[in-house]
């Protein structure tokens, strides 16, 4: 038996969803990618789900899969008292999802992080630049698989140390 | 020798004369009023604060003065893991402080970047700033960093004050 809430979503986007997994008590349920924005409009406003804050947003690497990447967001309502996890995933070749921010105004630095760590764009977000490294920052995406764990140099180059005089 | 000669009179052995040299007076005066830079970055900052509360008391040793601008202060405590993003604002705020000055690189991530051998963590902020002392730990206690002011106190005794300086290296 499948949780109210995931089943609720199905019966509203039989195209979208794909599947759901509950485990020690924590949904989540995984949609397509076309159906993102509205899946995650209608947790929003409908009455019944009021998932009115938005927790976290981040991604996943799965180097050996087709659709390589995964974008999570965490759901929560304050007054139902209920939280839910969506997942969608993303190919390495088209790396763009909708962003939630006309949702959740509180996805915009998430998504950022998303973004900066990641290299996942946000279609409509408002403000798509890097947040934890350097704007100029050209080494790629950190947090990816192929990344190298020590970086490719910048972290041992002190280009301000030639400034000074 | 130590730091001063005291001289004694005949009659009844008073205090009467202290001879020293003006190089010694002017290196004790420095190292008994250290006035460090609130630097702290991560946990090891909690051990720094901690060695300023009443339970520790660095104000002992002249070192509890702590500035938040570099402009007013001549030791810069280093405390916790330096991220390369963090790099030119610490060279900033050294190159701010006025001579002479000195840097404690406190901990294991200040020291030699510790665990976090990633992209984004500098490898011991002595890549980019003179460091005088070392201190080890992850973090280290107030005691440790007291001993870390002690050994630079001994530091400073043994400068030289009116005689050229040897450049300073640029890191």
């Amino acid at each position: 038996m499948m949780h109210p809430i995931a089943e609720r979503i199905q019966a509203e986007f039989p195209e979208g969803f794909v599947k759901a997994v509950e485990w020690r008590g924590d949904l989540a349920v995984t949609v397509s990618r076309p159906a993102l924005h509205s899946v995650a409009q209608f947790l929003h406003d409908d009455p019944r789900m009021d998932f009115d804050y938005i927790v976290h947003v981040s991604s996943v690497d799965w180097p050996d899969d087709e659709e390589r990447f995964e974008v999570v967001w965490e759901f929560s309502s304050i007054r139902k008292r209920h939280r839910i996890r969506l997942k969608t995933r993303v190919p390495e070749s088209d790396c763009v999802v909708d962003s939630l921010t006309d949702i959740w105004k509180g996805a915009n630095f998430m998504e950022r992080e998303v973004y900066d760590m990641m290299g996942i764009r946000f279609r409509n977000h408002p403000d798509l630049r890097r947040i934890l490294m350097p704007d100029d920052y050209d080494e790629g995406y950190p947090l990816r698989k192929d990344f190298p764990l020590r970086g490719k140099g910048w972290r041992d180059t002190f280009e301000f140390l030639n400034e000074r005089a | 020798m130590g730091l001063v000669q005291i001289g004694r009179r005949e009659k009844d052995g008073e205090l009467d004369v202290i001879t020293t040299t003006v190089e010694k007076a002017v290196n004790w005066a420095r190292k008994g009023s250290l006035w460090p830079m609130t630097f702290g970055l991560a946990c090891c900052a909690i051990e720094m604060i901690a060695a300023v509360s009443s339970r520790y008391d660095m104000d002992r040793y002249g070192a509890g003065v702590f500035r938040a601008s570099p402009r007013q202060s001549d030791l810069m405590i280093v405390a916790g893991t330096v991220c390369r993003r963090m790099a030119p604002v610490i060279r900033k705020i050294y190159d701010q402080m006025p001579e002479p000055k000195y840097v404690i690189a406190m901990g294991s991530c200040a020291t030699s970047g510790n665990i976090y051998d990633s992209y984004s963590v500098v490898q011991g902020v002595d890549r980019f700033v003179p460091v005088d002392i070392y201190v080890p730990g992850c973090p280290p206690t107030p005691e440790a960093l007291f001993d870390g002011i002690l050994k630079l106190q001994e530091r400073i005794m043994q400068r030289r004050v009116f005689v050229k300086q040897p450049e300073q290296v640029k890191a």
